[in-house]
């Protein structure tokens, strides 16, 4: 008994140690002083977060640990990443085992509200979809009365699956999962008629069937997912630090900076252009960072349309075009406050 | 000072700080006062950080609308119930697959143990391979192998196999009919309460005669007999009260009837096929540890080899089977945590998974969910000591 009662209170000392108030500039010093950024992804989502098999690890995700690494240490690639699943990614940002969560992960009410966390923007605008097999010859959602549908645990597709089907009178019978590799699984198994997931991702993982070609998204977009980078809440120098990393990739398109004429941008006589660089204005002084802070994420790792075409856009497998994610002026509403 | 002891009181009655037990209790309540001192300090402390930290607290989640669907559910349970329900329907799920695989490990363990010294070489073989085997994969392996090479392998819901349009089976599960029961189906039940305690009485009659006259009587006919037979009549009596559900396929499933998840079927089969290899451990050492002179009592008494094992090798066996049958049974419990590898819908699934993702405050929810684990066995392990100091060795 006395040994259980020890065994039970462990974990309860492990978090009550490990949570510590954040304050202010601590995340940033801890970081500088380990000289690197610990950065969770996914366990492994193709054009989002990846690793190659030397462990490299790439995506529109970790792009943006990269551009947080390249505004503090000039470097883009003092960046150690954690694969998290989507149960683990919050406990893991809690408990201090990383700096910052860039996981394809949905901004809501109480995850910003109830999890001691705060979204530092939106790198990609999801909605939730449907992947069918072809072969059942469905069309659209509203066809898939009584199916089965698999999902993974601790994602907000859970309660956006239930909502859609009560809504428009349907069953459904849900087989949650643990982790995307057993969805995915379940699915080519034939345990669920339907896998459900933000659209990104299941063309993310369509690409991770042994034949992609069998399966289709179908057109219904049934949530809002505005998915983005997360950190603790109560440090806000760092909060602004990773905030504004991902507005200047988003910044820099805007502006037409790229990682191939950002030396020649340097004399540009654009004043916007001349803020982002670094040569005049406020500088990186408000952020405590060096001056060309933003320039080294631009030429380091792009601006938000390489990134996009690179990992997910024309350039990757996915094929996905902008769409909501295209910039404000450009017909999406990708939109970042302005550096001045 | 030394001699003082000696003068000041009589040797059989020491002083209160001087008495072992009296010393013993202090010791004992002291250090219980200290461990839970301590343990309200580290969560009084832990729940004071985490409000600070903007993390929420407190058991209020349990009333708000839990909005999530759940696969399997014994208890009435649908998308507009609270985060509360959550908790049993979780509970029960976890119950039912613990006492499903404890059955069937038992069941497979102690024929596996006994086959394991048939005298028959190929039986013996093959309970060796098998315990040889599972017990030296790990069982997450197991689990993936029963649910995802075997479970999920069955034909699609359209190729199901089929008994006879009642009952089928595929890879979404085993449908059967279900029973449904109508006015007049009390009845029955009240036919089988009488049966059930008339077959105690008699048991203990024919007991009772045969200590006393040494003549046996077949109690496990009669039993039998009356089981099926009085609930039968009164089946008949009460114009047959009962119709079944036939489960048939609608668009993508089978709807109505009863079903078998293939993720519990693969829970539970794997649960069991592991446990049951350590259970047919115990089982072959508790019968090789009752001395060879009782074999060969009961053999120059005549005893052919069941009644043998049943009346004189398996109870002495038992006392050395028990302890360790008692953490084979806490392991299936613990185990049966595994389930959310494959989506079974279990206690850690659903409520230490979704709900606790869906609502936030950890300390409260894990807090509850190992109350449940510690009750399970705690629970496990008092009916398993009662029984050990059943089957006692009982001095005559
Ligand atoms: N955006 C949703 C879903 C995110 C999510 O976890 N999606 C799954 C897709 S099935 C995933 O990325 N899994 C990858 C992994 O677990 O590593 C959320 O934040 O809850």
């Amino acid at each position: 008994m006395k040994k259980r009662l020890l065994v039970s209170a462990l974990p309860a000392l492990a978090l009550s140690v490990a949570l510590g108030t954040a304050q202010a500039g601590e995340t940033l010093d801890a970081v500088k002083g380990k000289g690197f950024v610990q950065c969770g992804v996914s366990t492994g989502l193709p054009g989002f977060s990846v690793a190659d098999d030397k462990g490299n690890w790439a995506g529109l995700d970790v792009d943006v640990c990269r551009a947080v690494a390249a505004a503090i240490f000039g470097d883009a690639s003092k960046v150690k990443y954690s694969p998290l699943n989507a149960k683990e990614r919050f406990t893991a940002l809690q408990s201090s085992e990383i700096d910052m969560l860039s996981r394809n992960t949905t901004w809501t009410l109480t995850r910003d509200s109830n999890l001691g966390l705060n979204f530092a923007g939106v790198n990609y605008y999801d909605g939730q979809g449907f992947m069918v097999s072809k072969n059942l010859g469905v069309k659209s959602a509203l066809e898939l009365d009584g199916a089965s549908v698999c999902i993974q645990a601790g994602t907000t597709t859970e309660l956006n699956l239930a909502d859609y089907f009560r809504a428009n009178s349907m069953k459904y019978e849900p087989i949650t999962y643990d982790s995307s590799d057993e969805t995915v699984k379940g699915f080519e198994a034939g345990r669920c008629d339907v896998l459900t997931s933000d659209q990104s991702q299941l063309y993310a993982l369509r690409i991770k069937l042994s034949k992609p070609g069998s399966a289709i998204v179908l057109p219904e977009v049934i949530s809002k997912e505005p998915l983005g980078p997360v950190v603790r809440q109560g440090d806000d120098e760092w909060f602004n630090i990773v905030r504004w990393s991902l507005f200047a990739m988003i910044n820099a398109e805007e502006l037409g900076v790229s990682s191939a004429n950002v030396d020649k941008m340097k004399s540009s006589k654009d004043p916007g252009i001349r803020r982002l660089l670094g040569l005049e204005g406020i500088k990186g002084q408000g952020l405590k960072l060096s001056d060309d802070w933003a320039y080294n994420i631009v030429k380091q790792v792009g601006n938000y349309s390489e990134a996009f075409e690179r990992n997910v856009g024309q350039g990757s497998r996915l094929k996905i075009s902008r769409g909501l994610n295209a910039l404000w002026n450009n017909g999406g509403i990708q939109y970042a406050p302005p550096i001045r | 000072m030394s001699d003082l002891p000696n003068v000041s009181h009589t040797p059989g009655k020491p002083a209160p700080w001087n008495d072992p037990k009296i010393r013993a209790l202090v010791f004992q309540a002291l250090l219980i006062g200290v461990v839970v001192t301590f343990g309200l300090y580290l969560i009084n402390n832990t729940l004071h950080n985490m409000e600070q930290r903007g993390i929420s607290t407190g058991f209020g989640f349990l009333d708000n609308t839990a909005g999530f669907g759940v696969t399997q559910s014994l208890i009435e349970y649908d998308e507009t119930y609270t985060y509360g329900r959550t908790f049993f329907v979780g509970l029960l799920n976890t119950l039912l697959v613990a006492v499903l695989g404890i059955i069937s490990a038992t069941l497979l363990g102690f024929v596996m143990g006994v086959a394991r010294l048939s005298r028959n070489w190929l039986i013996a073989r093959i309970a060796t391979v098998y315990i040889e085997i599972f017990r030296n994969i790990p069982l997450l392996l197991q689990i993936f192998f029963w649910y995802f090479a075997v479970g999920l392998n069955l034909p699609r819901p359209k190729q199901s196999f089929a008994l006879g349009e009642t009952i089928f089976l595929n890879n979404r599960g085993l449908f059967i009919p279900r029973p449904i029961t109508e006015d007049g189906f009390g009845l029955v039940i009240g036919a089988f309460v009488v049966a059930i305690i008339a077959v105690i009485v008699i048991a203990r009659w024919a007991h009772r005669r045969q200590d006393a006259t040494g003549q046996p009587f077949h109690t496990v006919w009669v039993s039998l007999a009356l089981l099926v037979g009085l609930p039968g009549l009164a089946f008949l009596a009460a114009g047959a009260p009962l119709t079944w559900e036939m489960p048939e396929l609608r668009g993508f499933n089978f709807r109505g009837g009863l079903s078998v998840l293939p993720e519990l079927f693969s829970l539970t089969l794997a649960l069991a096929v592991y446990t049951g290899t350590f259970i047919a451990e115990t089982v072959r050492a508790g019968i090789q540890s009752v001395s060879h002179g009782q074999t060969e009592a009961a053999r120059a008494l005549g005893l052919r080899e069941a009644p043998m094992l049943q009346l004189i090798i398996i109870p002495q066996a038992m006392r050395v089977i028990i302890p360790p049958l008692t953490s084979q049974y806490l392991n299936v419990v613990k185990n049966s945590s595994l389930a959310a590898a494959i989506g079974y819908p279990d206690l850690v699934a659903v409520f230490a998974g979704t709900t606790l993702n869906q609502t936030g405050p950890a300390v409260e929810i894990i807090a509850m969910t190992m109350a449940v684990y510690l009750t399970f066995s705690l629970s496990i392990s008092l009916l398993m000591n009662w029984y050990n100091a059943k089957m006692m060795l009982r001095e005559r």
